[in-house]
């Protein structure tokens, strides 16, 4: 049972991930772009993952990563992207800002549980 | 766990026409070959940008590939590495069009025209510079270790930050271990002093051994995340011992981790449960029609007034039942109090239902700027679309039924009423014709106007046409409105020849029939040479009205309070009788046609003597007729009922309703009784 | 060969015919009219009322007598002596309206229609219903789907959908179907 942050401007993808992880018994928070994300992080939500997608408008994936590690309770979270690029630059823009690792789209909802637990450990 | 995705599906499909919509208003709003806007172009990105996800996350690929091309088009022209031109516009707006097709199809179950979307991807590869891709053979696995290996021995030095980015080496050990038999050995050389310690650094390395038949690439897959944070190498182990080449003599225990499943049969299985969902995904699909759907989106405002409204309803009705408890006559004065506020809370209650119903014109309005602009540049025309009133609230099902009408008179407008710019430079006009949409509410109706700067109508030739026709008689004198009205008459509007001569085409008797139906009235204002305005009035809400009940013989019929001007006792010597035009009151200066309800209806045992029965004033578009009825027999709201239902629609009728004893009353269809007294039409 | 006739004692007290689930084949409802008698696919009729007041509609063909109010429900009374173009009687306590629902091209509608009175629930077999007669051109067979011989005649089944549509009826000013001269009832 862990705290994850799902950041998505897709409302389809935010229902999906967060309908597949409260399942698994996970406690899910749930954000529109990057810019609430950040809020609800500064504002004391602490998380043990952070899901985001990459293009969002007011605050984009890699912003809001690189705003996340800059927090105290943030700065060791591992944070996925979420990401239709399979080329390596799109990915490594990523982990430059910080992230932790990614799950590629389209990925269906076994493969995001399997990647999650792998991560939560 | 399998989890269904069906339910997130609709959603899906919802945001993703909403984010065509805006992919269509920001690609309109595009100059080509001017500034690069940035955040324009990075909104239409990020809307193709979702739906491609989408479609990939529920399982359609076809969606995914076409939008995929898009998307990359879009990404150079926001990177600045591909020109904003207009062919690249007008593909891209030819293949949102397409991808709505597709997105219809895909909810539907239906098929797509494939033509289409292949001679739309060949455009967008054109414009990438791609040849067609003939589709690539699925990559080729790395074999298993040849059969005398053992496995494979991995060296993992991971760079001192490593774990800043929320990496953990034991995690990847675990999922190693699940690849195989793993032995693990750690190399604590790079360890400092404790005090200088860095709790958050990785000072470690680790050699691996892993035991099994998993291929490298799921090794390296483990590792994929750090690929750049680390040295790794991975090596084929020999079946026979040879002493590794370490980076420094392990020195810490060995531990052995437990083998798990095979990777490659989890693989497996997660991907034949990827096509099982998108077979049901597929199927799944409801199919509702693209322009009527069944559902409506309310906002939280509308919905607390209403719970708001049935909480005070609430209350009357417990005060009635109190009173009710023990009433004698002496509480009489609380019970009128009390069916007071009854009356109050149901006409509120109504009224806020009512507007949940109510939908922004603009649903309607949004597709003309597409509209237009296509036209526009078939016809060789140039055309400024001015929109007013976006947020006008009517009835879904007006919306629904007024949505082709509007189509039409947007395209005459364009067609025949709008001059070529060389014309009108030559009339003294601006190249650039304006095309007005406009909507407003307006004493209990709603308005819709649709204005141009163009040529006006032909009067001439449509005077001509009506004597021709046998629609206006030779040497008579007719009022500029009467002929202009002539394009409403099915007679003429259907002949080919009226579309260049008259300056509107074909089609305008079945837009006012439509306007009609849903109880609305149609008008044109002309001007030639400077252009024509036609205005559309509207009812505010189909189903309730206050009624004016009128008794004409034995029978009771309705008049829309909305239309009643006021009613009058009539003195015989104010009659007058014209020829071919009947009776006419001389009523506050103005000449008032008088129509004999109970002839028009055959209604028995009525009044005949103009000086017994009562006159009602009435007006609809613009004129006034006087019904002649028995006498008035008091107000009420009444709910509208259609005749069509279980009947037929039935001339000067326009709807009926349950009265308060149960009959049913006929309500009074002001246009169309105006009508039937026009003498031209 | 006389087909099965049911009392009339399963009509309900509001007129709502029960059906008999147990019956084997078609059931219809008879009804007299002009001294012959008809039937009607008894899963058309949705109930029986006594005649009341309707409300007349303007211009309507004169087998329209009006409107009628269904529980909410704006219904259209055709008198279907006047729709076969014979007199129309004065209406007395045994006229009944037989509501049915007929379907048409744009749905379904609730059509009540006025005859002189109802009779019993035919439950023929197959094999009884002979189909319906040819009566030469200038009559509209196309809503007699069928004849049945009962004990006090002849029954003529009427298709309701096609003798109650909505195009038919304003297209077609009165039908009449000619046929065999009325047969005396049994007593």
């Amino acid at each position: 049972m862990a705290k994850i942050l799902v950041v998505d401007d897709s409302a389809s993808m935010r229902q999906m991930v967060e309908f597949t992880l409260k399942e698994a018994g996970h406690q899910v928070t749930v954000a529109e772009d990057g810019q609430v994300a950040l809020g609800i992080a500064k504002g004391g939500l602490t998380s043990d993952l952070v899901i985001t997608d990459v293009n969002m408008p007011n605050m984009d994936g890699i912003t809001l990563i690189r705003e996340l590690r800059t927090l105290a309770a943030y700065k060791f979270t591992p944070i996925l992207t979420l990401t239709t690029e399979s080329t390596t630059e799109k990915k490594m823009e990523g982990k430059d800002a910080g992230a932790t690792g990614w799950i590629v789209k389209p990925f269906n909802p076994e493969k995001l549980l399997a990647t999650v637990n792998k991560v939560l450990g | 766990m399998a989890i269904d995705l069906a339910q997130f599906i609709q959603t899906f499909f919802e945001e993703s026409f909403e984010g065509l919509d805006v992919m269509e208003a920001g690609l309109l709003a595009l100059e080509p070959d001017a500034a690069v806007d940035l955040e324009q172009i990075n909104t239409i990105f990020r809307a193709a940008h979702s739906i491609k996800g989408g479609s990939g996350t529920f399982g359609f690929k076809n969606v995914t590939d076409f939008t995929h091309l898009m998307e990359t088009l879009l990404d150079k022209m926001r990177e600045g590495r591909m020109a904003i031109s207009q062919a690249a516009v007008n593909t891209l707006l030819e293949s949102v069009d397409c991808l709505r097709e597709m997105l219809v199809a895909a909810r539907e179950n239906a098929q797509v025209d494939d033509e289409r979307v292949q001679a739309l991807r060949d455009r967008l590869m054109q414009l990438l510079e791609l040849k067609p891709t003939t589709p690539t053979a699925k990559p080729v696995n790395d074999p298993p270790p040849p059969p005398q290996t053992l496995g494979w021995r991995i060296q993992f030095q991971p760079h001192l930050h490593l774990m800043h980015s929320g990496n953990d080496p034991v995690r990847m050990f675990r999922e190693l271990a699940e690849l195989g038999e793993l032995t693990v050995r750690p190399n604590v050389a790079r360890l400092p002093r404790l005090v200088d310690l860095q709790p958050e650094d990785c000072y470690l390395s680790w050699e691996l051994d892993l035991i099994g038949i998993a291929p490298r690439d799921a090794i390296a897959e483990v590792f994929a995340w750090v690929e750049g944070d680390c040295e790794l190498t991975i090596e084929p182990l020999m079946d026979k011992v040879t002493t590794p080449a370490t980076v420094s003599p392990a020195s810490g225990p060995a531990v052995r981790l437990g083998t798990a499943e095979e990777g490659q049969q989890g693989e497996l299985l997660l991907e034949r449960r990827q096509s099982e969902d998108r077979r049901k995904s597929d199927r799944r699909a409801s199919p509702t029609t693209a322009t009527e759907s069944g559902s409506i989106r309310v906002g939280i405002d509308k919905v607390d007034a209403v719970i708001n409204l049935v909480g005070e309803l609430v209350t009357t009705q417990s005060m009635l039942s109190a009173l009710g408890e023990d009433f004698d006559m002496s509480r009489l004065d609380k019970l009128y109090e009390a069916l007071d506020q009854l009356d109050r809370n149901t006409r509120d209650l109504q009224e806020h239902v009512m507007r949940i119903r109510m939908l922004p014109v603009s649903s309607v309005f949004s597709r003309f700027p597409r509209l237009v602009h296509d036209m526009s540049g078939k016809l060789g025309k140039q055309v400024d679309l001015r929109i007013n009133g976006e947020q006008t609230e009517l009835d879904k099902t007006v919306i629904e039924k007024i949505g082709d009408p509007l189509v039409h008179l947007i395209r005459n407008s364009l067609d025949h009423g709008l001059e070529p710019p060389e014309e009108r430079i030559q009339a003294g006009k601006p190249a650039t014709g304006v095309i007005s949409l406009d909507a407003y509410h307006k004493s209990g109706s709603i308005f819709i106007e649709v204005g141009d700067d163009g040529r006006g109508l032909n009067r001439e030739a449509l005077l001509r046409k009506g004597l021709d026709t046998g629609l206006l008689k030779a040497g008579e004198d007719y009022s500029d409105e009467q002929i202009d009205e002539l394009i409403f008459h099915p007679g003429l509007s259907t002949a080919k020849q009226i579309s260049d001569v008259s300056g509107r085409g074909v089609g305008m008797d079945v837009v006012r029939r439509n306007i009609q139906d849903v109880g609305g009235s149609i008008q044109i204002a002309s001007h030639p040479g400077q252009g024509a305005r036609i205005t559309i009035c509207l009812p505010l809400t189909l189903a309730i009205l206050d009624g004016q009940l009128v008794s004409i013989g034995q029978d009771c019929y309705i008049i829309p309070l909305l239309s009643v001007i006021e009613s009058v006792q009539i003195r015989a010597d104010a009659v007058n009788r014209v020829a071919g035009r009947g009776e006419i009151l001389r009523f506050r200066g103005q000449p008032l046609p008088i129509l004999r309800l109970y002839e028009l209806f055959g209604a028995e045992g009525a009044v005949t003597d103009l000086e017994k029965g009562l006159l009602v004033v009435v007006e609809a578009d613009g004129r006034q007729v006087g019904l002649f009825v028995d006498d008035l027999l008091g107000q009420q709201q009444i709910s509208i009922k259609s005749l069509e239902k279980n009947f037929r629609r039935v001339s000067g009728v326009a709807g009926a309703t349950i009265l308060g004893d149960g009959r049913v009353g006929l309500i009074l269809d002001i246009s169309g009784l105006i009508r039937v007294n026009n003498p031209v039409l | 060969m006389n087909a099965k006739t049911t009392d009339l004692a399963t009509l309900s007290p509001r007129g709502l015919l029960k059906r008999d689930a147990t019956a084997e084949g078609l059931q219809y409802l008879t009804f007299s009219l002009a001294g012959e008698e008809y039937g009607i696919d008894i899963l058309k009729v949705q109930e029986i009322r006594g005649w009341a007041p309707v409300t007349k509609v303007p211009n309507a063909p004169p087998f329209v007598r009006g409107v009628m109010n269904l529980r909410g429900a704006i219904v259209p009374v055709i008198d279907l002596r006047l729709r076969f173009g014979l007199d129309s009687m004065a209406y007395t306590k045994t006229t009944v309206v037989i509501v049915v629902t007929v379907q048409s091209a744009s749905g379904s509608r609730i059509i009540g229609t006025v005859v002189d009175g109802v009779s019993d629930v035919l439950n023929p077999n197959a094999a009884d219903i002979q189909p319906p007669p040819d009566f030469g051109t200038a009559v509209h067979t196309e809503f007699i789907s069928g004849l049945v011989t009962i004990e006090a005649g002849m029954v003529m089944l009427l298709d309701v959908d096609r003798l109650l549509s909505v195009e038919e009826m304003f297209a077609l000013e009165s039908v009449r179907p000619a046929g065999e001269p009325a047969i005396a009832q049994a007593a």
